[in-house]
């Protein structure tokens, strides 16, 4: 049973199809890359899976449940940690209050946080993620403050928060140097080997070579290619859609 | 320890200050602790969720209505000040509805509407509300011997609600409930992509809200001895907008600071209503264009200018 | 039969001065995301302004007209210059508690400065009733309708046609492009608020006979206008007008046909109804975001 699998997902914005009658599955442990040109739908795909857009057709099953249609944040609270192709941060509130934020709804009733304090064990969680991020200096420091590469380290930190079973990046390695970037993928893959699965919208080869074992090529909302990495390289139609047009 | 001895004085002084006032402003310091209670509401709401509440005149108006009628009915005061508070709070998260689909304008526009509207029932469904002349003879509770029918006694009742809604409102925002308004308020997105329900917490935004508003509308009733559907317009729902406003959106200090200002200045300066209105409305551009933090932030500065002093920032 | 003729006139001389003033309304808001609550201050004004140069000041009717539109623009350019500019990068509702601020001071300033009153305004055409075939027409309908209907062909023609309309166009769809286009979006937006507020002194000319002159009608007026522009479709200036005349017909229809006592409650429960139904609005368009 695969971890996440969609079925025909299909997303119209009124006359645009920007998601069509897409399969998709990864399975538990697997790093997968999706990649595509711009505009290719591969933001719209993860917004439609944890529910941002309403789907127009097609079914989510999440460990063999269907979860076509819960509410966004249910959807998050089932083990599915996200983050927005723009970052997406509190921005007025400091570094750990964020961290904190991010796995707050993930235990208790609602009636209960409004008498329960931080867990501590969340938050010498937090502590810990942020010496990993090498940002627990900033802990104090607004979110707003933070230069983008930074912005970016707490954003994927606080998607580990809750130690999602699965998680969906989108174009983490956008904008950030290459020496962050390294950083980066080493988190990945260090997370990855504790059982942690992953799937990346990138636009980087070098990292997406490097990272997945699985590639899904998307071109028009449509998926043209799937396989290994050196499959992908050599496929004629992803080097027509994708590696012609590439900036 | 400096803390606590400095509200220990602050509340002292409350204490003692019904033997210095008249009859008049002894009603105004009271009036001034319902408002607060109000505007307290408001703040959760609007101030710290970010969720635009046009109509806690509305949830106001129950809290009145339902202390009124009930205690027409020969029921305890003491049963029926939660009531006024539930319903206020189960009528506010109706109105939270709405604002699961919409924000800023659109929900401004809103809360106008409701507020609009019950101001038409309370006026045209005379047979529950009164009709245009509203309830009186509303009676004041006691406690065993304990009467609070006297302005002086009814003041302390008060004073002693006002405290606990200020407590309650720290709490609140303490508590993971208050983290979590303000990051619906701030980026609802990035609130949904952590788990963090808007609809769970939209609504409770409302209903809390509106439940102090409730409170206060509980115990303005008997204040005042007769409420009529004139106290509960959409103007009032402004004045609340105002007192928080320029005392501080998202602060804990300012619908007290703003309650103080809006209730207190007209007497203090002896201004006429449309005077003072214009005043408010100015002070309402003013502090967008220049102080958006709201009067609060000189006291900010006091604090920081008096390193010794003591206070609390939540 | 006649009863409804006329109220089907009546309704439509009502709703379509709600409007021209909605669709100032969605002028601003397109042009530069300003939301102006202060709206309906801005057809009070001009009408105090013209009982007081024509009334007051006995200058005739043209003359003080004209100067009252100027007075009009002048308070338009004001507000973009002295609030809205500073305004808008806090936000929409920044915007909104600023512009509430606004209508208050408008409000109670004119009460102050000059009456809590009502003041008469008289007629601007004869109000001796038309008889046609049993039907009854109050003249001042009729015109209202043939005047604001030219006023806003008007309005849509240079809109369509001219080269700043067009510009204007450009900014709705988007300032960077437009900037690109080489278009002055400062001067065009400047532009939106100063011919907002002279959309709203003429309809004041034309609402002050009807409603009262009175300071505390534009909160009223502006939130009607408000509710004409959602209900019609908040993107379009065609919404705004629809938005209006239901408004006016229905206001005018319920009031006859089911209950007088929730006159202006029933707009606010046809709000309620269109956004459950179809929230985009009558002839809005719907977008998806977030
Ligand atoms: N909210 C929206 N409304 C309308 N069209 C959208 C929206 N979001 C994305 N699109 C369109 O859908 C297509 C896919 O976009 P996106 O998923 O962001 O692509 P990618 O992430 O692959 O670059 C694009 O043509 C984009 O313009
Ligand atoms: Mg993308």
């Amino acid at each position: 049973m695969p971890l996440l699998e969609t079925q025909k997902m299909t997303k119209d914005f009124y006359k645009l199809r920007a998601v069509n009658q897409l399969d998709f599955h990864v399975e538990k442990g697997e790093i997968v890359a999706v990649i595509g040109p711009n505009g290719s739908g591969k933001s719209t795909f993860f917004n439609c899976i944890t529910h941002i857009y309403s789907a127009t057709a097609g079914r989510v099953f999440y460990q063999g449940r269907d979860v076509t249609g819960l509410p966004a944040d249910k959807i998050i609270r089932q083990g599915i940690g996200r983050t927005f192709q723009l970052i997406q941060l509190f921005l007025e509130m400091t570094v750990f209050e964020n961290m904190l934020l991010s796995v707050q709804e993930h235990r208790g009733s609602l009636l209960s946080r409004l008498f329960t304090k931080d867990d501590s064990e969340d938050i010498e969680r937090a502590h810990e993620i942020l010496e990993f991020l090498h940002i627990s200096h900033l802990k104090d420091e607004l979110a707003g403050n933070l230069s983008y590469g930074q912005q970016k380290l707490l954003d994927f930190g606080m998607v580990l928060m809750p130690r999602p079973e699965l998680v969906l990046l989108d174009e983490p390695t956008s904008g950030v140097e290459m020496e962050m970037r390294e950083r980066l993928m080493d988190h990945i893959r260090e997370l990855n080997k504790q059982g942690q699965t992953f799937v990346v919208i990138e636009h980087n080869m070098d990292v997406v070579m490097n990272l997945c074992e699985r590639i899904v090529v998307l071109d028009y909302g449509e998926k043209i290619a799937e396989g290994r990495p050196e499959e992908i390289q050599t496929n004629q139609r992803v080097i027509d859609a994708y590696f012609g047009v590439e900036e | 320890m400096k803390r606590w001895l400095f509200w220990g004085v602050v509340i002292a002084i409350l204490c003692a200050l019904p033997r210095f006032l008249g009859d008049y402003t002894l009603y105004v310091v009271s009036l001034t602790y319902v408002y607060t209670i109000v505007a307290i509401g408001l703040n959760l709401t609007l101030g710290y969720a970010n969720q635009v509440s046009l109509c806690h005149a509305s949830f106001f108006g129950i809290g009145a209505y339902t202390m009124a009628l009930l205690l027409a009915q020969g029921w305890s005061f003491w049963l029926i000040l939660p009531l006024s508070g539930i319903f206020g709070g189960l009528f506010g998260a109706v109105v939270g509805f709405p604002a699961l689909k919409w924000k800023d304008h659109y929900l401004a526009l809103i809360t106008i509407a409701v507020n609009i509207i019950t101001f038409f029932v309370m006026v045209q469904e005379s047979w529950l509300t009164g009709g245009p002349t509203g309830v009186s003879g509303i009676s004041r509770p006691s406690i065993g011997s304990l009467s609070f029918a006297s302005d002086f006694n009814y003041y302390y009742l008060l004073l002693v609600f006002c405290i606990l809604a200020i407590l309650a409102s720290i709490w609140i925002v303490n508590s993971k409930w208050g983290r979590a308004f303000r990051a619906i308020g701030l980026n609802e997105l990035a609130a949904r992509g952590h788990g963090i329900s808007s609809f769970n917490y939209k609504l409770l935004a409302f209903a809390v809200g509106a439940f102090f508003a409730g409170v206060g509308g509980g115990l303005f009733a008997p204040l005042l001895r007769y409420i009529a559907p004139d106290a509960f317009t959409f103007f009032i729902s402004l004045e609340f907008l105002i007192m928080i406003v320029i005392g501080g959106m998202g602060r804990i200090e300012g619908p007290i600071i703003g309650a103080i200002i809006v209730v207190m200045g007209p007497e203090v300066l002896r201004m006429a209503e449309a005077a003072y209105l214009i005043v408010y409305s100015l002070m309402l551009i003013l502090v967008m264009l220049f102080m958006r933090e709201g009067l609060v932030i000189v006291l900010d500065r006091l604090r920081k200018a008096i390193p010794a002093r003591v206070g609390s920032r939540e | 039969m006649a009863d409804f003729i006329q109220l089907l006139i009546g309704g439509v001389s009502m709703g379509i001065l709600y409007g021209v003033v909605a669709i100032g309304f969605v002028l601003l808001w397109q042009t530069s995301q300003t939301i102006n609550f202060a709206q309906g201050e801005f057809v009070m004004v001009p009408m105090f302004l013209m009982v007081a140069l024509h009334i007051v000041l006995k200058i005739p009717f043209w003359p003080a007209f004209i100067l009252m539109l100027v007075g009009s623009a002048i308070l338009g350019y004001l507000f973009e210059r002295l609030m809205v500019r500073k305004l808008l990068p806090g936000g929409v509702l920044v915007i909104v508690i600023a512009t509430l601020g606004l209508s208050g001071f408008l409000r109670y300033g004119i009460q102050i400065a000059w009456t809590p009153q009502t003041l008469f305004f008289p007629p601007l055409f004869s109000t001796e009733p038309i008889r046609l075939s049993g039907i009854t027409f109050s003249p001042e309908d009729i015109w209202n309708i043939v005047f604001i209907s030219v006023i806003i062909v008007v309005l849509h023609l240079c809109i369509k046609r001219t080269k700043l309309g067009m510009a204007m166009q450009a900014v709705a769809q988007g300032r960077e492009t437009a900037e690109l286009m080489g278009i002055n979006v400062r001067h065009i937006i400047i532009l939106v608020f100063v011919l907002n507020s002279v959309l709203a002194g003429t309809a004041a000319l034309f609402a002050a006979p009807i409603f009262f002159v009175r300071y505390d009608i534009g909160i009223f007026l502006g939130v009607k206008a408000f509710v004409a522009a959602i209900i019609g479709g908040f993107n379009q200036i065609r919404g705004a007008l629809v938005g209006g005349l239901t408004v006016g017909l229905a206001e005018t229809f319920a009031a006859a046909y089911i209950t007088t006592a929730y006159r202006d409650a029933f707009v606010m429960i046809l709000l309620f109804i269109v956004l459950l139904i179809k929230p985009e609005g009558m002839v809005g368009i719907k977008e998806e975001a977030y």
